[in-house]
């Protein structure tokens, strides 16, 4: 495909600096014109844009006290030290305790990890069993659930913390893991059926001739075909527990607080003197694991987005 | 084997009560009790004495909750804006077939990875007035500048706006570069063999066709809006004062602070209103695309 025999032969689609032969030179770049240096200016000033909290954060949490109230926040460390990050992971006040924010970190793994395994574990066969089951009244069910989905927690909170009071789990582990069941089970239902309703029905049909059952089916067949489906559904549910603060705040108990609540302890109920450098080494340490994720999986966490973002 | 065969048809409903019960128990049943509870006079805790609609009556006549509607919408129109704009600018300026587009998307979406939380503290910092970038400007020579808007009484919601429009303006992005992509190249071609200009396409032709993706970003904009609580906690916690309260906040610190359980449930059952009216419409389009 040769590109610039078009662009001479439209002068004025290049002057508009917009793509039209789009699909044909995807593969090719455009010679800079004053509109390309204009689309670029633009993208790289909404980079800076989005970059500058994730700068201002880490070189915050690299300087001294000092430093901080001498230089701008732009400016970089002349100093640099990990003394804040210290703090922030075994030191800093979260409440009652100074223990740092490694109590907060181990319990945000220890409410994520049963968390994240059960509502894929419910949310497969739930899919499973809408796709290719079809129980009665099971989609009116599905459709209460999604809707569900955008209810915002606040409706159904204090109900909830009566039943788990009356349970008798109240602010314990399995609380805060059951809730995010129950919260997170709209989404992973809904990415589970979507992913099985691509299957070919043949196929489990075919089981079903041979005569293996709904269990048989989801263990030999479903599940051993869904692993792109469960990454996805993994990328989701931890970004989302580990983020969580208002359930966390309320179902947890004392002595499960996640890492988000306990980061908020650290900033906002201290009293005294605020260490902007230790306050910004916890934030960038609570956001850590969700980043981290993001960064490693690519490609898999935008379309988790966009699986999850298609709704119905 | 008849037994067998009336066994396994029980199975898919045996798997599935576990969704049975969270749909029961966990939305319908708790909603419900909200709406009994919001028509009691229960305080610290629920109690059967009916009181008909007066505590709506006393919501709507509470300053802190209508305040914090006002905030809301205020708050949303600005936030459901600002995000549609910049996520389908960044989509169309990437589409323009730009070198280093991976890193770009990268860039542009790593703050939705972040949690309300952490986004709101570090916008905190970065607008706290004597330190962040307030002081940071008047050091390069513009002594007259002040950015106060955290401790400003009407400019904290703004606060508020702009950070979490910096987490979930990248989502937007993502979605409408993915529609983009979808758009037909025959329209490219027509619209070039009849010379018209690509910011008119973009807008005239390309835009109303991305309207289901349109409606996919306005209903999660929006029921975010409705949520809209961390990013309020960990910025401003409400204040000063109540400038930035919410109903979200007002909710929940009615139910866990302030034991007034009837008030707060009004709260959250006047909260469920505009997600119901949102839903309303995307259910019926859902259910005539189905019958179709």
């Amino acid at each position: 495909m040769n590109f610039h025999s078009i662009a001479q032969r439209l002068p004025a689609d290049v002057a508009g600096g917009e793509n039209v032969e789009r699909s044909a030179v995807r593969t090719r770049r455009r010679r800079l014109t004053p509109a390309r240096i204009g689309i670029y200016a633009f993208l790289f000033g909404a980079a800076l844009f989005f970059l500058l909290p994730l700068y201002v954060m880490i070189v915050t949490s690299l300087k001294s006290m000092d430093e901080i109230r001498a230089g701008g926040i732009f400016a970089l460390p002349l100093a640099a030290t990990l003394e804040p990050w210290r703090q922030a992971w075994s030191t800093v006040c979260t409440g009652a305790a100074c223990e740092g924010l490694r109590t907060g970190f181990w319990n945000s793994v220890a409410i994520t990890v049963p968390s994240t395994l059960l509502p894929i574990l419910i949310g497969a066969i739930n899919g499973y069993a809408l796709s290719f089951w079809r129980p009665r009244f099971a989609n009116l069910l599905f459709g209460v659930l999604m809707a569900g989905a955008f209810v915002p927690v606040q409706v159904m909170i204090y109900p909830l913390v009566r039943v788990m009071a009356l349970a008798g789990v109240f602010g314990s582990l399995p609380a805060i893991v059951l809730v995010h069941l129950v919260f997170g089970m709209p989404m992973m239902t809904l990415l589970f059926r979507n992913y099985y309703c691509s299957v070919p029905q043949e196929l489990f049909h075919a089981a079903r001739v041979d005569g293996a059952g709904f269990w048989r089916i989801f263990l030999r067949v479903m599940l051993p075909m869904s692993l792109p489906i469960i990454v996805v559904a993994a990328i989701i549910q931890v970004t989302g527990v580990w983020n969580d603060y208002i359930l966390g705040l309320v179902f947890a108990g004392r002595e499960n607080l996640p890492m988000t609540v306990q980061l908020n302890n650290v900033i906002n109920t201290t009293t005294g003197t605020r260490l902007y450098n230790v306050n910004m080494a916890a934030t960038i340490l609570t956001a850590l694991v969700p980043l981290a994720l993001y960064f490693g999986s690519g490609r898999w966490f935008v379309r988790g987005i966009a699986a999850g973002a298609v709704k119905g | 084997m008849i037994l067998g065969r009336q066994l396994r048809s029980i199975t898919p409903y045996t798997a599935l009560l576990p969704m049975f019960v969270t749909v029961l128990v966990g939305y319908i049943g708790s909603a419900l009790w909200t709406l009994g509870m919001s028509m009691t006079a229960s305080r610290t805790f629920p109690s059967s004495h009916f009181i008909g609609l007066a505590q709506y009556q006393r919501l709507f006549d509470n300053e802190r909750w209508m305040l914090s509607l006002n905030n809301l919408a205020v708050y949303g129109i600005l936030f459901v804006i600002a995000c549609l704009v910049i996520g389908f600018l960044l989509a169309v300026f990437i589409d323009q077939n730009v070198t280093g587009e991976g890193v770009l998307r990268t860039v542009f979406l790593y703050p939705y990875a972040m949690s309300f939380v952490a986004t709101g503290l570090v916008w905190q910092w970065l607008l706290q007035p004597g330190d962040g970038i307030d002081s940071a400007v008047r050091a390069l020579g513009f002594h007259d500048f002040r950015l106060d808007w955290l401790v400003n009484q009407d400019m904290a919601i703004y606060t508020v706006v702009i950070a979490t429009v910096w987490q979930a303006s990248g989502l937007v992005m993502a979605l409408m570069l993915a529609g983009l992509r979808g758009v037909d190249p025959e329209i490219w071609k027509a619209a070039r063999l009849d010379g018209i200009p690509a910011w008119r396409v973009y807008l005239q032709i390309v835009l109303p066709m991305l309207w289901p993706t349109i409606a996919t970003v306005l209903l999660l904009l929006a029921t975010a809006v409705v949520k809209l609580y961390d990013a309020v906690v960990a910025m401003t916690q409400g204040g000063p004062g109540t400038a930035s309260e919410v109903p979200a906040k007002f909710i929940m610190d009615h139910l866990f602070l302030r034991s007034n359980v009837g008030l707060a449930s009004a709260g959250a059952v006047v909260l469920l209103v505009p997600v119901l009216a949102l839903l309303a419409p995307y259910a019926y389009a859902r259910s005539r695309k189905e019958a179709a």
